[in-house]
């Protein structure tokens, strides 16, 4: 087993926010308790307030402050548009790419570039985790749908092979579900996706969609759909550093982001505070998928 | 262009066969493909039967193994791969990375499809899934507008094939984890979206409701016609508007696309339905062969038949069909 501590990272920002939102909150970041931060638009390509040098300004502070930091490609990648800046992207010189989908895997192994292996590579097993790894893969993520269980066996088995990549898993935040080439913001707002007016900045945490009974079941966020309740593992951070797990991601959300990332720090030390600074999240949680269940569900056992 | 369609089953497989299919396309009773449904698909007896009936008449046969191997579960998919290779199938249907390079190794010169699970939306994704596994085809997610599938056709290092007809996925295939956020059970972990097990009707004073998971799904009024509760062709609360806020029950028909298609170069089209009944399968492959030999004779005059577009009306969901992404407004 490995000894060292389980490492705490910040994913991208998944919503739409202002230039001013985001260089705020990444200023705070730089003094919170975490490891790595990934950063960039890893949405949609419609989004531009942010350009590539914006984001490399931003990484350039955050490595100042001795955080590793990653860029993230765009999941679905459409157009040669998306191309041209997905190549932009890998060839930026400074930063680790996170490859999100088979385009970036391309243009970073032809680039003979070292990358991470972004969640919905879909690495459920250890010999396509090796076929990565030989292409220049240094870490991975598990796919959101995992359970523990599943995946303590993957990394028994990455061990016992001797494929040994750092493996990080979505510990906090809204999932990320699915990406289509629609936007639903935009559908809810009645407008073509040419010509949306950028409206999924008027959501900087996503907008709600519920059944007919009022129960939050997704949060739409432009092409992207993610989890209407936010997953919560910070009662399973234990556990991870136990099966070998190397970091334990959390997904920024506008309010409240640095009680998350604190109490994330507490339970890493073995701290989990009462009263649950958490509750201040106005959100359901859930952590189905680590226990083998329905991803919207939640154990009884962790229940603040 | 290839007209390649879905076998659930034997009588559905020869059906499909009689009425013109040129390739059909099947998997075996577990989870290793993206149908595993009660009831559906093919022994290794039955899928010898099979084979055997398509190349008495020269057609081809494809078998889909395009799920993802779960961690304990390596074997399984493994050998679901020997056993096709066995059979003497003339091509696999691959999503996963490390089931691709089994194969490539294994049995390398057995064609490999990518399958529309790998989610490659770019001639650069093919490339990778070309260069590291060899691919000789690749199916396209739907997600592409007409002018995207023309781009990436003109640069592919490989064949391609693009869905013709049936049930619309509107998420990039491959990466849709909506199904197991509700149930546990998703296309990659076990080849299903919104299986039937997780499916409740009841009639309530407010009306016909379907669930999945328990999640209410859809609510239907006495003069509406009630659809399969798949989670994405719901009608959900946005924004204080109750609407399908995703997608409406609709299947996807590209019909009218067809001499466009054949002018990109695409090598097949593919009927998606392997849970459908014979009796659909030969419907559907009947109006596509057709359609694809009036192609073949004048393609400069090709028109769709008002009776093929009436034919397949009646087989699609909430009786409409839609071109989806392949049309930019769709968006």
């Amino acid at each position: 087993m490995t000894a060292t501590t389980l490492e705490l990272s910040l994913g991208p920002v998944l919503f739409y926010w202002t230039r001013e939102h985001y260089e705020a909150f990444y200023r705070e970041a730089a003094d919170w308790p975490v490891d790595a931060v990934t950063l960039g638009e890893a949405v949609c390509s419609r989004r531009r307030d942010m350009k590539l040098d914006d984001w490399l300004g931003i990484g350039r502070e955050l490595a100042q402050s001795g955080k590793r930091v990653t860029l993230a490609s765009q999941t679905l990648i459409e157009s040669e548009a998306d191309l041209r800046d997905l190549r932009r992207l890998c060839d930026n010189g400074e930063f680790v790419i996170e490859a999100n989908d088979q385009s970036a895997l391309q243009c970073l192994t032809d680039r003979g570039l070292p990358f991470v292996g972004g969640a919905a590579l879909n690495l459920y097993n250890r010999q396509a985790i090796a076929v990565l790894v030989r292409a220049g893969m240094q870490g991975w993520q598990a796919p959101v749908e995992m359970s523990r269980e599943a995946l303590s066996t993957l990394l028994d088995d990455c061990r016992a092979h001797g494929v040994a990549a750092p493996c990080e898993v979505f510990a906090y935040g809204h999932l990320p579900l699915a990406w289509s080439s629609r936007c639903f913001t935009a559908r809810r707002h009645r407008r073509p996706k040419d010509r949306c007016q950028f409206v999924c900045q008027k959501y900087p945490e996503g907008l709600a969609l519920r059944s007919q009974e009022a129960r939050e079941v997704f949060t739409l966020n432009g092409i992207q759909t993610l989890s209407g309740a936010c997953q919560d593992l910070r009662h399973e951070l234990p556990t991870m550093q136990a099966m070998g797990v190397a970091t334990a991601r959390l997904s920024p959300r506008p309010e409240g982001m640095a009680e998350v990332v604190s109490a994330f720090a507490a339970a890493r030390r073995g701290e989990l505070t009462a009263p649950d600074p958490l509750t201040l999240v106005d959100a359901s949680l859930c952590d189905g998928y680590w226990h083998g269940h329905p991803g919207m569900s939640h154990h009884p056992e962790s229940a603040p | 262009m290839e007209l390649v369609c879905p076998a659930g089953n034997l009588p559905a497989l020869k059906r499909a066969v009689d009425e013109g299919a040129d390739a059909v396309y099947f998997g075996f009773q577990n989870a290793t493909n993206a149908r595993q449904f009660a009831g559906l698909n093919f022994s290794d007896r039955r899928a010898r039967d099979g084979i055997d009936y398509a190349r008495d008449r020269g057609r081809r046969v494809f078998c889909a193994i395009n799920t993802y191997p779960q961690p304990d579960g390596w074997a399984q998919w493994a050998s679901a791969v020997d056993q096709a290779a066995e059979l003497g199938v003339d091509a696999l249907i691959l999503a996963d990375m490390g089931l691709l390079e089994y194969a490539a190794r294994r049995h390398p010169d057995l064609p490999r499809h990518l399958s529309v699970q790998g989610s490659a939306t770019s001639h650069e994704a093919l490339r990778f899934y070309h260069d590291h596994f060899g691919i000789k085809r690749a199916v396209l997610p739907r997600v592409l507008s007409i002018t995207q599938v023309r781009d990436l056709a003109k640069q592919s290092p490989v064949e391609l094939e693009v869905f013709a007809f049936g049930s619309l996925c509107i998420m990039a295939e491959g990466r849709c984890y909506l199904s197991s956020y509700l149930t546990g059970e998703s296309p990659n972990t076990r080849g299903v979206c919104s299986p039937a097990a997780h499916v409740r009707w009841e009639e309530t004073s407010a009306g016909l409701e379907s669930r999945l998971g328990g999640v209410l799904i859809d609510r239907y009024g006495e003069d509406e016609r009630a659809g399969y509760p798949t989670l994405c062709k719901g009608r959900f609360e946005v924004g204080g508007e109750t609407y399908h806020a995703i997608e409406e029950p609709t299947s996807l028909n590209t019909l009218e696309l067809l001499p466009e298609l054949a002018e990109l170069g695409i090598s097949a089209v593919k009927i998606e339905g392997r849970q459908r009944s014979p009796a659909y399968v030969s419907k559907v492959a009947g109006i596509w062969r057709q359609a694809l030999d009036r192609l073949a004779r004048s393609p400069e005059r090709f028109h769709a038949d008002p009776a093929w577009l009436a034919g397949l009306g009646e087989l699609s969901e909430g009786a409409t069909t839609t071109l989806g992404a392949y049309e930019r407004r769709w968006k």
